[in-house]
């Protein structure tokens, strides 16, 4: 148990025909995960993976049929938008999207649809939810990460994992890991990640993994000041970021001033949030 | 992706927004014809994607043609911040009563785009985006119904605007507003508005900044990139999917994930390298990827070492593993490689090239201090 997912929830692929799709829901069945559905365009009517999940044409019919509760979207990015707000209309109440590249502004629209229907929106362009030993909607390798009563909050899929294992490695394990995406928006922000993590009674301790850009590293650097209990520890990307490039993702770039490193770990260490660049330090504070 | 000022001025016009009457070219003798035809005074402004041309000597105002043609021969010899000088734009010099700075752009917060509005004339586009953390005027814009006309009254209210001038500027702000959906722009900018002294309302300057993410649904805008920005290597790596920005040290790197990435940036630059490059790899990782990858690398002259970095995930360490191994069979290894991989098929990705001349490294912190030490650094 821990925030957003558990064992009982029941989830379907949008794009489980395509290769990532495919292979992540089977990496996800093979973990614990209930895939119950996948949902193809055209493909409706057929099985995959070793016959066991259905195919269906709509998420609309896959819903009706499987009583699904989430979605995972690996949909290509030109077809994505199609994918979130058909998502957002079927009914389930989370949906997290891995798939990057989406236009801004699509984004924009999507956010606001899911809000005024209730549904819970995570990334896109992230590594999903992980609740290690139990249940995972995403991308995370199952073996870079084991339970523990850290709760993760990140920009970076790929960066979250080499953390991840580098605590394994020193026995530090984790609660939740939320990839959060590294698009310029996000559908959950660190700070609404926070506030499920401070009620969650699995979590003891909260890392931030951020990077440059925007300035959503400084609101969670006061929300952990005035309303989080829990310890919170920030590691930081990008201080060797050179300004008006955009650094792979498309949320990170420094403009105009602003999303620079240096404002986020003032921020933080005005909050009194440990903050850290290194790996090997971060270690330290986490075994503290 | 940014466009220059003539450019942006040209969409502003086709979306009804006024602009001074103006020209572009990149040869001096037209800017002579061109001020003689719009009639002197004009502003010479050069056309460089850089901050603060103003303050180098790039804007530059012209009493007769004769000075015109000699402002726009000054400032297309001359670079500024390192770009050469392209095109110049010509535009008639007006008289200025009241300046005012209108922007769109997203609020990551709330996740809407807001339009803001307040009186300049001292503060540039360059720092305005500050203005998004102060209390500036500004409305915000539900995404799914767009900027209204109430919005635009809301602003002029609190800014104490003009009445007579009102009708012009709600024009310009849904010109504005429509331009940005239309385009996929994450920003755009007017700096500044003005009302001039012969009591015309204009726009001045303004930026467009366009989201990369659209750029398969405006492909027509490719045409208008800048390939001055662009160092050797940034332009063929958006061919293959890659991201790629130039630096100048020395160790080259190709990573997965753009978080990873810069922090193994970072982590070179605290053990005293200097990384050559960002790379990262992106999603759809295939052989045909890798091989462009390392090439680009490769043929940057300063690159003494190159620096992997794979973490599965997404991208399996065995398509990159076999991407590696047909660019070394391709290139060979003049120079060394070291790999470090973990995650998803990271066993077999390094069994895939445990034949192969490649340096491996335990961790990422281990890989990057064996490049440190190959280039000679502490």
């Amino acid at each position: 148990m821990s925030i957003l997912i558990n064992k009982s929830t029941r989830v379907i692929v949008q794009g489980i025909t395509g290769r990532e799709g495919n292979f992540h829901a089977r990496q996800m069945i093979n973990y614990g995960t209930q895939v119950v559905a996948g949902v193809s365009p055209s493909r409706g009517g057929s099985w995959v993976l070793d016959e066991k999940v259905p195919v269906f044409d709509t998420m609309q019919a896959a819903v009706e049929v499987t009583e699904a509760n989430a979605s995972i979207i690996f949909v290509p990015a030109r077809q994505a938008t199609d994918a979130l707000l058909e998502a957002a209309d079927s009914g389930v109440e989370l949906v997290v999207c891995i798939t990057e590249g989406i236009p801004v502004q699509d984004i924009a629209k999507v956010y606001h649809y899911m809000t005024t229907k209730g549904v819970r929106f995570v990334g896109p362009n992230c590594s999903g939810i992980i609740n290690p030993g139990e249940v995972k909607i995403g991308i995370t390798p199952e073996d870079c990460v084991i339970p523990g009563k850290v709760g993760i909050i990140s920009r970076s899929g790929t960066l979250s994992y080499m953390i991840m294992e580098a605590m394994k490695e020193r026995g530090i394990g984790v609660s939740t890991c939320v990839g959060i995406g590294g698009d310029i928006l996000q559908g959950t922000s660190f700070v609404e990640a926070m506030e499920m993590f401070e009620t969650d009674p699995y979590t003891e301790r909260l890392l931030l993994i951020g990077e440059i850009g925007g300035l959503e590293e400084e609101r969670a650097a006061r929300f952990a000041a005035y309303q989080m209990s829990k310890p919170v520890a920030a590691f930081l990307a990008g201080k060797s970021a050179p300004p008006g490039k955009r650094m792979g993702h498309a949320g990170a770039y420094i403009e105009a001033g602003i999303g620079i490193l240096k404002s986020k770990i003032e921020a933080f260490e005005s909050a009194g949030v440990k903050v850290v660049t290194e790996i090997p330090e971060l270690l330290k504070l986490l075994e503290k | 992706m940014k466009l220059h000022e003539y450019q942006a001025k040209a969409f502003f016009k086709n979306y009804g927004i006024p602009i001074p009457e103006g020209h572009v070219t990149s040869i001096a003798r037209e800017a002579k014809q061109i001020a003689e035809e719009i009639g002197c005074p004009v502003v010479v402004k050069a056309q460089v994607l850089v901050e603060g041309r103003g303050t180098s000597g790039g804007i530059l105002l012209a009493k007769s043609p004769q000075e015109a043609e000699k402002a726009a021969s000054e400032i297309l010899s001359k670079k500024i911040h390192g770009l050469s000088v392209r095109n110049v734009l010509i535009d008639e010099a007006l008289s200025i009563e009241k300046e005012y700075f209108l922007l769109i752009t997203l609020d990551r917060e709330k996740r809407m785009p807001l339009l803001m509005m307040y009186e300049s004339g001292t503060i540039y586009i360059e720092t305005a985006a500050n203005a998004l953390f102060d209390n500036l005027d500004r409305v915000y814009i539900d995404p799914l119904i767009g900027l209204q006309r109430y919005q635009v009254r809301q602003l002029a209210n609190r800014l104490d605007f003009q009445p007579k001038y009102l009708r012009g500027l709600t024009e310009i702000c849904l010109g504005m507003w429509k331009l940005f959906c239309d385009m996929d722009a994450r920003m755009v900018a007017i700096n500044p508005l003005v009302i001039t002294k012969d009591q015309r309302l204009l726009v001045l300057d303004g930026k467009i900044t366009l989201d990369e993410n659209a750029r398969f649904r405006q492909e027509y805008l490719v045409d208008f990139r800048d390939y001055d920005v662009e160092a050797y290597g940034e332009f063929e790596a958006r061919k293959h999917g890659l991201e790629y920005i130039k630096m100048d040290g020395n160790i080259g790197c190709l990573v997965n994930g753009a978080g990873l990435t810069m922090a193994t940036l970072d982590c070179i630059q605290d053990n005293g390298g200097h990384p050559a490059n960002f790379m990262d790899l992106g999603a759809g990782v295939n052989i045909d990827k890798v091989i462009a990858a390392l090439d680009i690398l490769l043929n940057d002259p300063q690159v003494k070492v190159v620096l992997v970095n794979i973490f599965g995930g997404m991208t399996r360490c065995d398509d990159i593993a076999y991407g590696l191994q047909a660019a070394i069979e391709k290139y060979g290894t003049e120079i060394p490689i070291i790999v470090h991989m973990g995650g998803t098929h990271a066993e077999s990705g390094i069994k895939i090239l445990k034949d192969l001349d490649i340096i491996f490294a335990p961790s990422m912190i281990d890989a990057v201090k064996k490049a440190v030490t190959i280039v000679g650094g502490k």
